[in-house]
């Protein structure tokens, strides 16, 4: 009972810490208005290069910037313990560690699912997309486990707060990463052999891939394998999360090394 | 004359020796445009318009210099207010504006970084044959950018800091700029509306000339409108520049965050 208390309020506690997101006046610009012209600015290069429709550029934005709620809101959450001084209040107390951590994802991985969803809504009022109703389930369905699956990648990154201190560096590398890898906005056929193998070990890489064919009219059981796969790799990012946490918090208690900055 | 241009040196020296310790600034002038560079590269393979390496690479490189103005000047200000150095910034005897101004030159200098990286990244991967069209005029649109995106740093750092949240209005401006300067795409395919504000800003004649001087074309003209503007932004700057320090002042809230 105790362990499911940590988890939510714990969680809750934590998102709310970072008031400096919250607040409208930085999450708006920060969470919503640069990740809107991101889909802007891919769908005209796409124009221009005569690549795709709008849709492919939509949809492919639109999920990846769940990417920047999960892999920013994470690296900052746990980070942010280290940055003002609050990490070795939370590892001295008996809480169940999984609850602890992983807790602190559930509200970014729901911050990742409004941020998709205005990217959804964005690219419908201002470019050439749109979406049948029935396919906005399979669509939410897709968002929430790609938005889960970065969150676990953002988990990793934190984790690695605790021993390093210029993670925004990485946060912003993999956001990067997933521009290129994932198919994001070039067809993934397109990239070399090396880069396929490389995005097929990310996130987004199949949730993308399942919300294209979602919009081009498959049910949510014809792509259910891209699904569980994304799925899957998020599990395997959530499950590194947890063992690096373990052992850098081990470490840090070993090294002294808590509260360096 | 020379303690001005001695000032100006050191200065200018500081802030790129400072920024290019910093890995979040090195990311964003080296690292990002050439992911950026690499995804337009395929974007435009895979599309109709193959063979736009040297498009996509400048392009790219245009993107990492305001990157590097945008966060860089933007927060200059109120960076030196958090390190606690604003008060003896503005407390020395030369004027505000010597001070900042080769700060944000230099912001926009570590751009330099981003298009020489763009470009290797295109000869070492892509085999770009670097052989500009005018390579003179390629200098000289390079600089003249540079220094035309520094002066528009002026005015970014003296208006930022007037806001409480400029961080985020950084994280705002970054692809929108992109967008209506034109940097990888033509300015034709923007809705009308925007044009305005794409001759106001100073990428958009920054990567004409670039453009001009390195695939082919006459970059005079971009690079005129390029300096023109420049001493726009210069006027403007002192002017709000002038405006922070008073009310800085006044108010005391010169070491205020």
């Amino acid at each position: 009972m105790n362990s499911i208390r940590v988890f939510f309020i714990g969680g809750f506690l934590a998102y709310r810490a970072l008031f400096a997101w919250i607040h409208w006046s930085i999450y708006v610009p920060t969470m919503l208005g640069g990740p809107i012209f991101q889909i802007l600015f891919f769908a005209y290069i796409g124009r221009y290069a005569g690549l795709k429709s709008d849709e492919f550029f939509v949809i492919g934005n639109a999920v990846a910037i769940s990417s920047v709620a999960g892999i920013f809101g994470m690296a900052f959450t746990i980070g942010g313990e280290r940055w003002m001084q609050t990490l070795s209040s939370i590892l001295v107390t008996p809480a169940n560690r999984l609850a602890l951590f992983l807790g602190r994802t559930l509200p970014n991985i729901a911050n990742g699912i409004i941020v998709s969803t205005v990217g959804f809504i964005v690219g419908w009022l201002v470019l050439d997309f749109s979406l049948a109703p029935s396919e906005i389930p399979a669509i939410a369905v897709i968002v929430a486990v790609c938005s889960f699956s970065c969150t676990a990648l953002g988990a990793v990154i934190g984790a690695f707060g605790l021993r390093g201190r210029d993670i925004i560096f990485f946060a912003n590398l993999f956001v990067l990463t997933f521009l290129l890898f994932c198919g994001v906005n070039v067809p993934l056929d397109s990239l070399p052999n090396w880069m396929q193998e490389v995005g097929n070990l990310l996130p987004l890489t199949h949730g993308i891939e399942a919300a294209r064919e979602v919009a081009d009219g498959a049910s949510l059981g014809d792509v259910s394998d891209l699904i569980l796969t994304e799925f899957a790799i998020g599990l395997c990012y959530a499950a590194i999360a947890y063992v690096l946490l373990r052992v850098f918090e081990v470490e840090s208690r070993r090294r002294a090394t808590l509260e360096t900055i | 004359m020379t303690h001005a241009f001695r000032l100006f040196w050191f200065s200018w020296l500081f802030n790129v020796k400072n920024l290019t310790t910093s890995g979040f600034f090195m990311l964003n002038a080296t690292i990002s445009p050439i992911f950026f560079a690499t995804i337009a590269h395929y974007m435009f393979e895979s599309g109709s318009r193959p063979g736009s390496l040297l498009f996509a690479a400048l392009g790219a490189g245009m993107m990492g210099i305001w990157s590097s103005v945008l966060f860089g000047s933007g927060g200059l200000i109120q960076w030196q207010r958090w390190q606690g150095t604003l008060e003896y910034v503005i407390g020395v005897p030369p004027g505000l504006m010597q001070i900042v101004l080769p700060m944000t030159i230099a912001t926009a200098s570590i751009g330099i970084y981003s298009i020489a990286s763009t470009l290797l990244w295109g000869w070492v991967i892509f085999d770009l044959p670097l052989d500009f069209v005018h390579p003179m005029w390629f200098v000289v649109a390079l600089v003249v950018s540079i220094v035309s995106l520094g002066l528009l740093g002026l005015v970014l750092s003296s208006t930022f800091v007037l806001l409480r949240n400029a961080n985020s209005l950084a994280n705002l401006l970054e692809y929108p700029v992109w967008l209506v300067t034109g940097l990888l795409i033509s300015l034709s395919l923007l809705p009308g509306w925007t044009r305005p504000i794409s001759y106001v800003l100073a990428p958009t004649w920054g990567i004409k000339a670039l453009r001009g001087a390195a695939l082919g074309g006459d970059p005079a003209p971009a690079i005129a409108a390029c300096l023109a503007l420049g001493l726009v932004y210069l006027v403007i700057g002192h002017f709000t520049l002038g405006y922070f320090e008073v009310r800085a002042r006044r108010t005391a809230t010169l070491a205020l965050r």
